[in-house]
């Protein structure tokens, strides 16, 4: 019985013993004068037998699902006689014997591998009727003893709201879950990535070409792995951005809470927030096709060479994306000022930009440099503007005018395409990754940590 | 008497100081509120130009050249005897459009020029032809007039000239080019709406490349995302925000919510390539693991957003629940909950809006390859709309840059009626209390 089939058996195996949940509760009530004798309302007697009947064998077919596969595949290349060594030497004679047994193989095999084949589909045959046995016999088993102990006393309510809240729970973990698996995932890489490349060269290399030989014996580059041109790259393009980013959003939001009417915010705010809904994507293709160009095309007319992939182009568009966030994390942390610093401010005679820049500005301040932090973090996790408008060139300029390159860009370059997954070239990305993840993380929880310590002060 | 004068002089000074200074205050009052005019200014006109550069590069797109036709489906020149399914296969449309070419334009004899006439249409017309005697059988052997796409440099070439007296040439010859206007001057060659647009997949050619693919793709990528992120998300939020004691683990679990917001979308996309794919070994390219990361991506979001929700709800309802004996669980699914729900799903929809705009992490799991067919299923290789405007905005060829830009008119229009409908929604079901 195929996965899909089984679900959908267990899914009415689980309303079958909903509904004789119910009905028991109901039959036992009628005799002892009601549904008030139950100790539960009945739905929760329906619910209590459905969970017991549901929980395990999904959680159970879970597992299975999961594991079932390397199990079969460890099986099958232990039965294979002088079977390769190496990991991607077994993963081509697995799918070779995978492609076989589906009958996608045109052309000769060896009497090897059709034996292999055959004792594949066997395995597959063999696990989907145990799995499907298991399964039923299970919640079969599982609901019919959950009915048994369907009686009044039963506080099925109880027990109902722990198992609710014990799922609630594990949802919220999620969250931990997530995290965890981006640490394991990017450190474990990471750590086999230092093991063929010294940490060192990678923090503080000046050059980044991560193209190397596939094979011992190829001539080809050795491959350079120090990410400094990386990172001043991406330092570049996100200062550029925050030059762009912060004066036009801090005065919108300054301007917005302070200056304009009702209907000049209503009009205008929407408006900015538009740029925060615009998919990255598109601004890449806009700073790519438009503004690339066009600041080329500027240079030239006043003397200056740019390239058609500046970090200026991808740094501005980056800035514009970024106006709205800073706007809005500015507007909140303003209007959280009291309205008596400003009407103690005035009161003295003071103009009303005398009042922004030397009372509100200055109790805004912390929540204001937190929300450039959280800026910061974005612009430096950005990916798709500068993959389409920065260029790939691992260049150690100051420039604006010349093509950067950065981690994001290294990131998708490395790990987009057909790569050995074992390869330093592709391990890089991960490393890149982690780089990534702990700047970003740092620089977030700086952020959080000044919005909490000095907002304290006017709450 | 000199005390006199002194007190006349200092009034009068005083008088100019307080004069000055009060101007230049005024001043800069002037400069910080332009300042600040001048920043709204600058966010809108970038909206603008914005927009602006997307639609006239890209409105364009949504109508295609094509050129009229008297193709006669000759058996000889077809190579077949029969309508069925192999000869169907194997017979030469292209022969038979190139004769109707020729027809047309005697003057072409040398093989270059030919070879010029021949490539004025698509070459993907023989597929249109095979279709209409697939559906027409009686038409072996008949005549008909027919009107197929252009090709793209043809295209592109009949677009510039509504612009500019003389057009863009670009790639197209002078020949070709009168050849175009003759068609032209003689109504046979006709800007017509984009069917193809939308009802094909990617391909190598623009004047066949479409987004149904993709847009199919990005369906069944949403329908997922959906159906995990926001189960778990409300039920994350209900916890922290009705059962969750206040310790160290809850806190821990908050922090982390909070961080996975600021993580850049891109390592997601590596969690999702060493996790979901090498280690789960779930199929590459599929919506399932696209989804599956999109979730992750988009459940800080919707816990987010959740919370605030069910934070909103006034704490008299629950009192009053309690009162009437209810548990927390019932207080909470019974009251709460229902009281909480539009603004969930408008979170919920704010969520989806910008998970649908994500491309960094689907790039990394490869939902990057070239997509033709349209996917069945959550575990078909298929794209989604980002990311064929990021492999379209990557092509050399001219006419992808009008087809780029119209997927991203598709992609904001959507966008922008989810965003609308999230605050209509939020307008709507507000409540007071």
């Amino acid at each position: 019985m195929q996965t899909p089939t089984l679900f959908a058996l267990l899914l009415l195996l689980i309303l079958v013993a909903y509904g004789t949940g119910f009905s028991r509760a109901i039959g036992a009530a009628r005799s002892r004068g009601g549904i008030r004798s139950l100790a539960s309302l009945p739905s929760y007697y329906g619910v209590h037998t459905a969970l017991w009947c549901g929980l395990p064998a999904l959680v159970i077919l879970g597992v299975w699902l999961a594991f079932d596969d390397a199990i079969i595949r460890a099986l099958v290349l232990g039965g294979v006689a002088d079977r390769p060594e190496s990991l991607s030497g077994q993963n081509l004679l697995y799918a070779q014997i995978q492609n076989l047994a589906a009958g996608n193989l045109v052309g000769e095999s060896t009497p090897q591998l059709s034996a292999a084949a055959a004792h594949l589909n066997s395995l597959r045959n063999s696990g989907q009727w145990l799995q499907t046995a298991l399964i039923l016999i299970l919640a079969v088993g599982l609901g019919a003893y959950a009915l048994m102990r369907v009686t009044p006393e039963l506080r099925a309510r109880e027990k109902v709201e722990k198992v609710l809240r014990a799922i609630l729970l594990m949802c919220a973990c999620a969250a931990i879950f997530t995290t965890v698996g981006i640490l394991m995932s990017v450190l474990f890489e990471s750590l086999r990535f230092f093991q063929a490349v010294p940490v060192s060269e990678f923090l503080f290399g000046l050059h980044w070409s991560p193209q190397m030989a596939m094979r011992a014996d190829q001539v080809g580059s050795s491959g350079a792995f120090g990410a400094v041109p990386l990172f001043t790259g991406t330092l570049m393009v996100s200062a550029i951005a925050m030059l762009v980013a912060v004066p036009v959003g801090l005065m919108s939001a300054i301007y917005l809470a302070e200056y304009a009417s009702n209907r000049v915010r209503s009009f205008a705010k929407p408006l900015i927030e538009i740029l925060a809904g615009v998919p990255t994507v598109v601004y890449g293709f806009f700073a790519a096709l438009t503004v690339a160009p066009f600041i080329r095309d500027l240079a030239q007319s006043v003397g200056l060479e740019a390239s058609s992939e500046s970090a200026l182009a991808a740094g501005l568009v980056m800035g514009v994306m970024i106006i709205p966030f800073i706007s809005s994390l500015s507007d909140d942390v303003i209007n959280a000022v009291p309205q008596s610093l400003r009407d103690g401010a005035l009161g003295l005679g003071s103009t009303r930009s005398e009042t922004v820049r030397k009372v509100v500005i200055p109790a805004a301040l912390p929540g204001i440099v937190g929300g450039v932090l959280l800026a910061v973090s974005r612009a430096i996790g950005e990916t798709m503007i500068v993959v389409m408008a920065a260029g790939l060139a691992a260049n150690l300029t100051a420039n604006p005018l010349e093509s950067v390159t950065t981690v994001t860009v290294q990131i998708v370059t490395l790990l987009v395409g057909d790569q050995e997954f074992d390869s330093p070239k592709t391990l890089a990305a991960f490393a890149l990754g982690l780089m990534l993840f702990v700047s970003t993380l740092i620089l977030n929880f700086i952020a959080l940590h000044v919005v909490k310590k000095y907002r304290e002060q006017y709450d | 008497m000199t005390d006199q004068n002194h007190t006349n002089l200092t009034q009068q000074q005083v008088r100019e100081r307080i004069a000055t200074r009060l101007a230049s205050r005024h001043r800069k009052e002037k400069i910080f509120r332009g300042f600040g005019i001048a920043s709204i200014a600058f966010g809108v006109l970038a909206v603008l130009v914005l927009f602006t550069d997307i639609i006239s590069k890209g409105s364009s797109a949504f109508v295609q050249s094509q050129i009229q036709l008297q193709v006669n489906y000759d058996p000889v020149e077809l190579g077949i005897d029969k309508v069925d399914q192999e000869s169907l296969a194997w017979a030469n449309f292209d022969g038979v459009i190139r004769a109707a070419l020729r027809e047309r334009f005697p003057e072409a004899t040398s093989r270059s020029e030919k070879r010029e006439l021949y490539s004025l249409v698509s070459s993907g017309a023989g597929f249109y032809l095979r279709e209409r005697l697939k559906n027409d059988p009686a038409l072996l052997g008949q005549s008909e007039t027919v009107w197929v796409n252009a090709d793209d440099d043809v295209d592109t070439y009949v677009k510039s000239l509504s612009k500019s007296k003389d057009g863009f040439l670009g790639r197209t010859s002078e020949q070709k080019a009168v050849w175009i206007n003759t068609l032209r001057d003689s109504g046979e060659l006709k800007k017509r709406f984009n069917k193809t647009f939308f009802t094909n997949g990617d391909s190598r050619e623009p004047e066949q490349a479409g987004i149904r693919a993709a847009l199919v793709g990005s369906l069944l990528t949403m329908l997922v995302t959906l159906a995990l992120s926001f189960p778990i998300g409300v039920a994350a939020a209900i916890y922290l925000e009705e059962f969750a004691p206040k310790n160290r683990w809850t806190d821990l679990i908050e922090v982390n919510i909070n961080n996975l917001a600021a993580v850049p979308s891109i390592v997601f996309g590596l969690l999702g390539l060493a996790i979901f794919i090498n280690f789960f070994e779930l199929p590459r390219s599929a919506p399932l693991v696209g989804g599956l990361v999109l979730t992750l991506m988009t459940l800080p979001t919707i816990i987010i957003s959740s919370r605030a929700s069910l934070k909103s709800v006034p704490p008299s309802i629950r009192e009053a629940a309690m009162g009437m004996g209810a548990s927390r669980m019932q207080v909470v699914l019974h009251h709460v909950l229902p009281l909480a729900m539009p603004g969930m799903l408008t979170g919920a929809i704010i969520g989806m809006a910008q998970a649908l705009g994500e491309t960094a992490p689907l790039l990394m799991i490869g939902m990057v390859a070239f997509i033709v067919d349209v996917p069945h299923g959550v575990t078909d290789p298929s794209t989604v709309l980002p990311v064929q405007i990021f492999l379209w905005a990557d092509s050399p060829e001219r006419a992808f840059v009008e087809r780029t830009s119209a997927a991203i008119m598709v992609l904001l229009a959507v966008l922008i009626t989810m965003n609308t409908c999230a605050v209509w929604l939020r307008k709507k079901l507000e409540r007071r209390w």
